[in-house]
């Protein structure tokens, strides 16, 4: 299964970047072959719809699960139709590598 | 509560990072939104916001002292939190910390979506005054109306038979107070 995190930096020490629409870089990480892939937001800097279109990048990748400090409204009810899990993490500390050594936690 | 704000809070000029904000809840803002954007008394917002005139009145209360204190001490402003009711199913995890929710809503969730502890407890929403179950009836004919959370049931006459109105499910005295109504 594939997992999208949203990050302030390129690479694995970065930490968890708590805007969702505008973040820097979106991590698609993949539970099965542990592969990890950054994809720069091209939205970061949009004043509006933001949002919605990095939900349409981090659908194409396929992933089926979010991890974010918060999301906005719209992108909540895009989610939703889209039967992506949302996972609000209000630790903006946390490390991009933490996050995916939780993740592996996972039974 | 139908418009949050969509930035984050407020930082005075020429000032250093404040190291505690004053923290500003939803309904505070959305209080003063309602009373000094869309001047609406404090009645009618209290409708708008489904809560009563004296709890609205709190809030705005409360959301002025804190726009004062942010304002006089240059203190920075953060929006957050505050009672604020979920659309859909959410679990807070304890190991973690993280909040996720629930798409697939066939299959029950036992562990966290995250670490996988098993240490989760679903977020339950408080019972509210005001619900859609309230309703004043009038104990003469029956008739009945959604009660509104800034009126009391005692207050409404029924527009049949112009009887003093009561909350419907509480006891009470068959047409008591209602000699002349008719």
């Amino acid at each position: 299964m594939k997992v999208a995190i949203t990050s302030t930096g390129n690479n694995l020490d970065s930490s968890l970047d708590s805007r969702f629409g505008r973040c820097s870089y979106f991590v698609i990480y993949d539970t099965i072959s542990h592969s990890t892939e950054f994809i720069p937001n091209p939205n970061n800097e949009n004043i509006e719809g933001a949002g919605s279109a990095s939900v349409q990048i981090i659908a194409s990748r396929g992933a089926e699960k979010v991890v974010s400090g918060e999301f906005g409204t719209k992108v909540k009810s895009l989610f939703d139709s889209l039967k992506i899990q949302l996972v609000v993490l209000k630790d903006p500390e946390k490390k991009i590598s933490e996050i995916i050594k939780l993740l592996n936690h996972k039974n | 509560m139908n418009n949050p704000p969509h930035f984050k809070g407020f930082r005075p000029i020429g000032l250093s990072e404040e190291h505690n904000p004053v923290v500003i809840n939803f309904e505070e803002y959305e209080a003063i939104r309602l009373s000094d954007f869309e001047l609406n008394g404090h009645v009618e917002a209290a409708l708008i916001m489904g809560v009563s005139r004296p709890t609205y009145t709190r809030i705005y209360e409360s959301a002025r002292r804190k726009v004062a204190q942010a304002f006089v001490l240059g203190k920075t402003i953060v929006f957050e939190g505050g009672k604020v009711y979920f659309d859909s199913e959410w679990y807070s995890c304890i190991n973690c910390g993280c909040w996720f929710n629930h798409p697939e809503k066939e299959l029950e969730i036992k562990n966290c979506t995250l670490c996988g502890s098993a240490d989760i407890e679903q977020y339950h929403q408080g019972p509210q005054s005001g619900s859609a179950d309230d309703i004043c009836i009038c104990p003469t004919c029956g008739f009945e109306k959604v009660h509104l959370p800034t009126a009391p049931c005692k207050s409404e006459i029924c527009p049949k038979c112009n009887c003093q109105m009561i909350r419907k499910g509480t006891p009470h005295l068959h047409g008591a107070g209602n000699k002349n109504c008719n």
